[in-house]
């Protein structure tokens, strides 16, 4: 298949690129609203209502807040990593999702549109921004890009309370990539392939339980994977540093952790990268347990419509995710570092081996 | 095939300017009063003591080296997970083969992680 690569092609592929950066710019303003109404919730009281209905417009306030507060680099402060480091957390919690598919493929039919002929000859409309047949290497590739942020951050403050929360968070995230590397590759096994839509596609339709309930053919309920999908997601709580892994922050020993000495907008650009990085894990834990953009029990037509409603799928299902994170953050403390550690590498790590060689007897026994 | 993957590059880019922007902005428009006071980093209301950037615990950099040699064995994993489903496909007494293979990688793998485990590596205390 030769490469066509017209004006078309760089048109929509903006478009995609467009349409998920705003959308990923959007969640944090909508999240953080979440989280603290679900906060308030959670702890019986009224949480943000002043601004806007039901405090809706907090987020924007804060935002305008942000820019308007002094930007104050602390003496002693390396000036450059310093400066650096928020957008260095930034740019892996923006690109992850780049090769997560939210949608079923459609067809888009040749039409005409002021005199010009447009998708000539029809075209096949995949919506991931690159559909690269190395799709998941690319995710951890930027995902554990994220603890250079951290970690820049923390040294270059002269902190001691940064200092330890970066060192902390460090040796946590790359513990937790293990385990959440080693699960993915339990998915990966059963799909046979790296690249996300296929992922998707082998989750997509029903097996059936017992040979009469039919349960959507998602990893989550298979019962070769369920060991992998419960470390894959305790992992992403990790990874993402969100209680009850939230060693770079740990409000109650380190202050802020490595975000102590950050102020203004500096430290809004962590705190969406945060809010960034929760939702691309959410979204990759999705499309790797959770059937992606498959509707259960329907077979979406490949039409405009099918697009619409299996883009509605993967944004509720991304939606509730979030929503497990909030909860769980306000529902379950924070666990002690030594704790953390040897579950890291002591349950979640064997756990995952063991799912991977599980997932390949299935296979081989042609059960899966 | 190169091609397909300049929409990453796009978007890397347009975090980076993201980025600059929202901090260029914060720059130009924050205020701008500095006084020693407020740039003395925080000590928990004390004057700075000494550096913050002292050694760290030796467990860290222990955590590190086995964090690399898992995760090569880990990115060793990956092409075989890839192939394993069309490997299982081919005729009788392959599959087995292939799934025997990784068992034994696995069990290599096993018998460092055990070593590593009692020689207390994951240990906090």
């Amino acid at each position: 298949m030769s490469y066509a690569f017209d004006t078309t092609d760089i048109v929509l592929s903006v478009v995609k690129i467009a349409v998920v950066l705003l959308a990923l710019l959007n969640v944090v303003p909508i999240m953080v609203w979440v989280e603290r109404r679900g906060s308030a919730l959670i702890q019986d009281r009224p949480g943000p209502n002043r601004v806007g209905p039901f405090g809706l417009l907090q987020s924007f306030a804060d935002a305008l807040k942000f820019i308007l507060k002094e930007d104050i680099i602390p003496a002693g402060a390396h000036k450059w990593i310093y400066t650096l480091a928020p957008t260095f957390g930034l740019l892996p919690a923006l690109t992850t999702i780049a090769v997560v598919p939210w949608g079923r493929k459609f067809f888009i039919e040749e039409r005409e549109f002021l005199g010009r002929t447009l998708f000539e000859g029809g075209r096949w409309f995949e919506p991931v921004i690159v559909n690269v047949n190395v799709g998941i290497l690319i995710v951890f590739a930027l995902a554990s890009l994220g603890v250079y942020g951290i970690v820049a951050a923390g040294w270059a403050s002269n902190n001691k309370y940064s200092m330890f929360g970066a060192i902390r968070a460090s040796a946590q995230m790359i513990s937790y990539e293990l385990a959440l590397t080693l699960a993915a590759v339990s998915v990966l096994l059963a799909a046979g392939s790296l690249r996300l839509t296929d992922v998707v596609w082998q989750q997509s339709g029903t097996f059936r339980l017992f040979d009469t309930i039919p349960i959507p053919a998602w990893n989550a309920f298979s019962p070769a994977m369920w060991i992998a999908f419960v470390v894959f997601v305790v992992a992403g709580f990790a990874e993402t540093n969100r209680l009850p892994f939230d060693f770079a922050e740990a409000e109650a020993e380190l202050v802020a952790g490595y975000h102590t000495e950050y102020s203004s907008m500096k430290f809004a650009l962590f705190f969406m990268a945060e809010y960034m990085a929760m939702t691309t894990m959410s979204a990759l834990i999705v499309t790797l347990f959770l059937g992606g953009w498959d509707i259960p029990w329907y077979n979406e037509p490949p039409t405009f419509l099918g697009f619409i409603l299996s883009v509605a799928a993967f944004v509720a299902k991304v939606a509730l995710l979030l929503f497990v994170f909030v909860w769980v953050r306000w529902t379950i403390p924070r666990l002690k570092y030594d704790i953390l550690m040897r579950l890291g590498w002591k349950v979640f790590l064997p756990l995952a081996f063991l799912n991977i060689v599980i997932v390949a007897a299935f296979i081989a026994m042609r059960w899966l | 095939m190169t091609y397909s993957f300049v929409p990453i590059l796009l978007m890397i880019l347009a975090a980076a300017i993201l980025g600059a922007v929202f901090l260029g902005l914060n720059t130009i428009i924050g205020k701008k009063q500095r006084n020693p006071s407020k740039l003395a980093p925080y000590e928990s209301g004390v004057p700075l003591l000494d550096e913050s950037r002292k050694r760290v615990n030796v467990k860290f950099y222990q955590i590190a080296m086995l964090f690399i040699l898992f995760d090569i064995e880990a990115a060793f994993l990956y092409p075989w997970a890839v192939i394993y489903r069309n490997a299982t496909l081919t005729p009788a007494g392959i599959s087995w083969f292939v799934f025997g293979e990784m068992l034994v990688f696995v069990l290599l793998l096993g018998i460092g992680y055990i070593y590593v485990w009692k020689k207390r590596a994951f240990d906090w205390t």
